[in-house]
Order: structure tokens, then sequence, then C-alpha cells
């Protein structure tokens, strides 16, 4: 870690920044416009009736997108009753959006999905853009260079009734990811290793933008994915400079710019990026030249380490708040202090989530499952992160590979994940997840969780335990 | 949002970092708009499976059952954004959460809910922790507009608060109403954005094509 000079140039967010702000509001907070706004059904209910209970209009519907993802049932034929404790809230949004001219898309729409699988999947989310959603995952967005901002309900309420946000200005942080990858690297190891290098609170107070050689060689689902988990890093945003490839994959979504304008958008789009005498009030480097695939031993991201490694014993930790940290997680996790994290059994698997629910995860976890078996004793699922990439997955056979190897084929939505909807891991139980967040009961009470990359998720579902993906497709 | 007022209670000591959103209202009270936050708070450490109170956790032991006051680890806050851990806590009674930190969303989400987020330091939540150990009946007044808490017989711990979050605490402010008192700007500012990107806005401006799948 080393703190470069400080020059004249602006970063990245800086300038998407400014250029939103509106005004400079005391107490280093700016009022700033919000180019795009999703609401999903678990945290907007109250910020339609405090709209309501105060007679104020939605100020701009047509910017405006509301969806069912984290509430709903995932079986195959579900309708807004599969799930029943999901009612309340489907139907509020529904109506909701319904009474105040929003584009809503329920459980039955094609283009339904978990909201940070969507914003960039249909082109809402654009490359200098600012988008809100109530959800701290909002950040993905940052992978096709957009600044996305999760809020609570009432900024929720604010954004409607306003679109904007009064937000603390975050101080520009720059992460390098240096060198090359080994194979079997994926950019979920990468972000793993990187909150296992930094913390959980590395980012607090500070808006992120990912860097060097190893980010720009990847794939741009592979960037949604690396901001997907900047809260993770304590930072509410994190960004990408966008590129030819993020041109290329948002030429001809549904809510990109088209013609003329397609080729205006991308010639603003090419201004995106840090100038080289930027100032950062954090700048870190990482050498990922000798990274593994990761999997998390504990309950917070941090407790992270590589699969040809051992968790700690908390007995030879220095900082006493660490050690006490690392006991408890490892009682939680019902793990023996320095046993190699290769071959903990586990109970379920769950391939899914904003942060790898996208087609490139289902492809690489496919080429695992492909001619193999789920052991014995394990529940495997897969959950597309939108219906469009349930659609697609099932275009190029995903489907079939998935359920011959023993897994089940699920419906689009958050699912196990938060395990809010009819998805939950049973008391005591196993899982490992292709998700963001291993907190204690996090998928249910009780529930142990793992976090690892699609493929590592794939290769445990079929060894029955941890297991090294490499090994597998040896 | 109710004005803050300034109150005297016992501090419950929750001593440990990065107590995250999930452990404040677990998902299962997120079901509803009408769920019983002050009961799923801290819902997974407070009661067992069976619904009964686990004996040993803090806000199960007089006299923190009726605390106002939280003394917590650094980090307070982490992971999801739901604003319903800010009221959670506000309807068990809390009126102050007092830690080293607080992540950056739960942080505003607080103080959108007149909850009073007080960053003190590592040694003031140390010596605060070792007061109520030697008796947890200690009493501590929460003052915002001192900007200090002080227990009964002590030096006061000093926080620091942005003043102008300060005032709309103490005036109860509206923030969406001062947004609106914006108005005129905020129309501005998207008209010009509009003659600046207009493929922004007419990428979603009704089109039967487009919403065609
Ligand atoms: S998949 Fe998980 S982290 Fe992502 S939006 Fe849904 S609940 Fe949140």
């Amino acid at each position: 870690m080393h703190a470069r000079a400080h020059g004249g140039g602006r970063s990245l967010f800086e300038k998407i920044w400014d250029k939103h702000r509106i005004r400079e509001l005391p107490g280093n907070r700016d009022l700033v416009f919000v180019d795009r706004h999703i609401v999903q059904e678990t945290t907007s209910a109250l910020a339609f009736d405090g709209l309501s209970r105060a007679g104020r209009p939605v100020a701009r519907p047509e910017l405006t997108f509301a969806v069912q993802d984290h509430i709903v049932s995932t079986a195959p034929d579900r309708d807004e009753d599969t799930n029943p404790g999901g009612r309340e809230l489907m139907r509020a949004i529904r109506s909701n959006a319904l009474a105040r001219g929003i584009r809503h898309w329920g459980v039955e729409h094609p283009r339904q999905g978990i909201v940070h699988v969507i914003g960039p999947e249909l082109g809402i989310a654009l490359p200098g853009t600012i988008l809100a959603c109530g959800d701290s995952h909002t950040a993905t967005v940052g992978g096709i260079g957009a600044l996305g901002i999760g809020v609570g309900t009432s900024e929720t309420e604010h954004v409607l009734a306003t679109q904007t946000l009064v937000l603390p200005r975050p101080k520009p942080m720059r992460v390098s990811f240096e060198g090359t990858i080994r194979p079997g690297v994926t950019a979920k190891d990468l972000i793993l290793f990187a909150i296992g290098r930094l913390g959980i609170d590395a980012g607090r107070s500070h808006a992120i933008e990912y860097a060097g050689p190893v980010i720009r060689a990847l794939p741009v689902e592979g960037r949604l994915t690396i901001c997907n988990m900047s809260i993770e890093l304590g930072a509410r945003l994190g960004v990408i400079a966008p590129d030819d490839a993020t041109f290329a994959y948002l030429a001809g979504r549904p809510y990109a710019p088209a013609g003329a304008d397609w080729e205006r958008a991308v010639a603003a789009w090419r201004d995106l990026s840090s100038d080289a005498d930027a100032a950062f009030a954090r700048d870190v480097a990482l050498d990922c030249s000798a990274a593994a695939p990761q999997v998390t031993w504990g309950t917070t991201q941090d407790q992270v380490v590589a699969i040809d490694g051992r968790v700690p014993d908390p007995d030879g930790m220095l900082d006493p708040e660490r050690r006490r940290l690392a006991a408890a997680a490892l009682a939680y996790m019902d793990i023996p202090p320095g046993r190699p994290i290769e071959g903990i059994g586990i109970d379920i698997a769950f391939i899914g989530s904003c942060t790898n629910g996208r087609l490139s995860d289902l492809r690489a976890a496919a080429e695992v499952a492909k001619g193999r078996r789920v052991a014995p004793g394990v529940r495997a699922l897969v959950v597309p992160g939108s219906t469009t990439v349930r659609r697609e997955a099932e275009a190029e056979g995903l489907d079939r590979v998935f359920t011959e190897a023993g897994f089940e084929w699920r419906s689009a939505g958050c699912s196990m994940c938060v395990s809010i909807n009819e998805d939950v891991v049973p008391p005591g139980a196993r899982c490992i997840a292709t998700s963001n967040r291993n907190f204690e009961n996090r998928q249910g009470p009780g529930s142990r969780t793992h976090l690892a990359s699609p493929a590592m998720v794939a290769a445990a579902a079929i060894t029955g335990a941890i297991a090294d993906v490499r090994k597998v497709l040896g | 949002m109710q004005p803050f007022v300034a109150f005297r209670s016992v501090g419950a000591p929750l001593n440990r970092a990065n107590i995250n959103t999930d452990a404040i209202i677990p998902s299962a009270w997120l079901r509803s708009a009408e769920a019983d936050l002050a009961r799923g708070l801290f819902a997974a450490w407070r009661f067992d499976a069976d619904g009964n109170e686990i004996a040993d956790f803090v806000l199960n032991v007089p006299p923190f059952r009726t605390a106002r006051l939280l003394f917590a680890g650094a980090n307070f806050g982490c992971g999801s954004s739901r604003e319903a851990a800010a009221w959670a806590l506000k309807r068990f009674g809390f009126g102050c959460i007092a830690a080293p930190s607080f992540a950056d969303i739960f942080h505003e989400n607080a103080l959108r809910n007149g909850l009073l987020p007080a960053r003190i330091s590592e040694e003031d939540l140390a010596r605060a922790i070792a007061l109520i150990e030697a008796d947890p009946n200690t009493r501590f007044h929460v003052d915002l507009a001192g900007e200090a808490i002080t227990p009964e017989a002590g030096l006061p711990f000093r926080f620091a608060i942005e003043a102008h979050r300060k005032e709309a605490l103490l005036r109860g402010d509206d923030e969406i109403a001062a947004t609106l008192r914006h108005g005129e700007a905020i129309a501005a500012h998207a008209t010009a954005d509009m003659a600046e990107r207009p493929w922004l806005y007419a990428a979603l401006a009704p089109d039967a094509a487009r919403e065609k799948v």
C-alpha cells in the first residue's frame, strides 16, 4: 500500500459525481441528480406509503423501474401466490407501481430478475449515469461504468419524490489488481482475495475505483461481480472505467441508446476514465499473481482462505480482537481450528445471486457439472439471476446439463442469498454459495455459509465437500 | 421526523465489532410492512429456536431491557441497506448507538430516523464498558446539543457530529421538503442534462418495440 502524489486531475468517480451535482450542501454533502431508479418489493412499500401520506407525486416515473426479486418464489411454475409469505410485499409493489405509472416487472414478466442483474442486462444502467436502488449491492453497475448507490427506504422515498439524493461525498479510493492470474481464478476469487487482504471496512466513506491490468482483462460480467462486493469492502460505491468491452456488452440492450444516439453516447463514454494525475485518498495495489480460488471459512467476508490453505488457529493470532472474532466464527461454523478448508463436507450448494447469477457464471458452473453427478445427500440449486438469463441458458442447453447432473433448475430471484422466500438453509446445515454474505443466520436460522465462485460451488456439489475445482476438472 | 430530545438511560453493552444489519433485524422480519420490529431486534441472539429468551443476551438482562443507549463495537450496521435495522432499534426504544464507527448506509438511515449514531473513541468505548461492568445501573445523559454522553459519575464521552446534521436531528427536519425547496435548481439541471445527453432520455421514452421481449 502506498499513497501517490496528489495531482490536479480528477478520478472517474469525481467526474461522474460532479456532473450530477446540483448543489453543494453544508457538511460535505451534495444534492445529486439520479438518472435511473430501480425499486424492489422489500424496501419500497413504506417509501410509497410515505409519499402517499405526504400527498407527493413521483417526480419522474419514466426514469423509474419496479421489480419483484427478493421475496419471489423460485419454483419453476411460480406465480405471485406460490410463496404466501411474499404476497403482501409483491402485491404492494405491483399496485404502487401501477398507481404511480412506473414500469413493473413481476414474477410472470420475461424481464423480471434481481435488480442488479437486470440493470446492466437491459441497458437501464449506462456508463456515466447515477443509478439508485434500495439495496446495498447497487454498486454492481459500477462494472459498466455507472455509479450505483445503495439506499435505504427513506432515501428511496426521497428519490421517488425528487429524482435526487442528498449524499455525503465519498472520498476517492483506488484498488489496483496487478500481475497475471492463474487458471481457475475468477472475478469472485479476486474480490474475495481483496476483501481478505483489505478488510470489510477498508472502503468506508470511500468510492472505490477498481483498476489495473487484471481488471482490464476481465470480461464485463466479471467486472460486475467485482463491483457487486464493494459493500463487502465497506464502500457504498465501486466503479470500473468503461472500455470497448463495455460498449460491446451494452450495444443492442433494450434500454440502451440506439442508432445515431448510440454513436453519440459512446463518444461521450470514451471520456470516462481517471486522469493520469488524479488524486486518491487511498490508493492500494494488490498482486494477484499468487491468488488461488478462495473460500470463506467464517462469518464475515474477510475470513477467507485459498482452497489449498487452512482455516486459522485463533491461538496463533496476535491481535486479540481478530482472535476473538476468529474463534467465535469457527465455533459458529463448527470447524476445528487449523484444519484444511478443502474436504469440509457440505449439505447444500447454491449457485445464483446478484454476485454470480449471470450467464457466464452459469456457464462456468455447467462446465464443471457436465457429465458428472451431484454427490449423494447434497441439495444443489441453480437460480438464474434473471428471467432473461434463464431463457438464454436454456437456449444453450445449460438447464439440461444441470438437471442431468442432479441440480435443481429454478426461476429467477434472490433465493438462498437472503432466504426471505421459501429457499432456506436448515439449522446447522452447511451451504456453499456463490452469493456475497456469509453472516450468521443469513441463509436461515443456524445456517452456515461458505462463499466461493460458481465453478467452486459446482465442484463442491459434485464432490460433496469443499473442493479445488482445478483438481475436479483435472 | 420527531425532534431529538436529550435523555437519560442505562447503557447496554454489546461490545463486538462488525454487527451487521442481518443480525440487527433478521430477514424473517422483512416480509411484512407491519412486522413487529421491536420483537425482531437481534432476534437470533435474543431468542432461541422456540422463541424463549436467551438469558445471558444483554437485552434480556435487567436493567438493559429498557435501555435507550447502546454501546457497540466498530463498523456497526455493516451489510444490508435495510432501513428496518434503524427502525427496529428505534421501536425497541433506542435513541442512540455509541460506537467507534458506523457503516455508511446505516449511518444515513439512522440519522433519517432520529436515531443518533454517536462516534466515540475506542478508549471511551472501553471506559464505558468498564463503568457498566462495575455498575450496570450506571445512567448516562445523552446530549446531542452538547455532543456528549455523560455518565453519572465520570468524564463525558465526546462525539462529533456535523453541525447541519445535528440541527436537522434537533429540529426533526423533513429532508424531502428541504430538497423540494431546491426544485428550480433540480429542474434546471434536468433541462441542461437533457440538452447535453438527449440519448439518455430517448432510451426510456415510451416505445412499443422497446417493451417487446
Ligand atoms: S441476490 Fe442477495 S445480495 Fe443480491 S440483491 Fe438479492 S438479496 Fe441482495
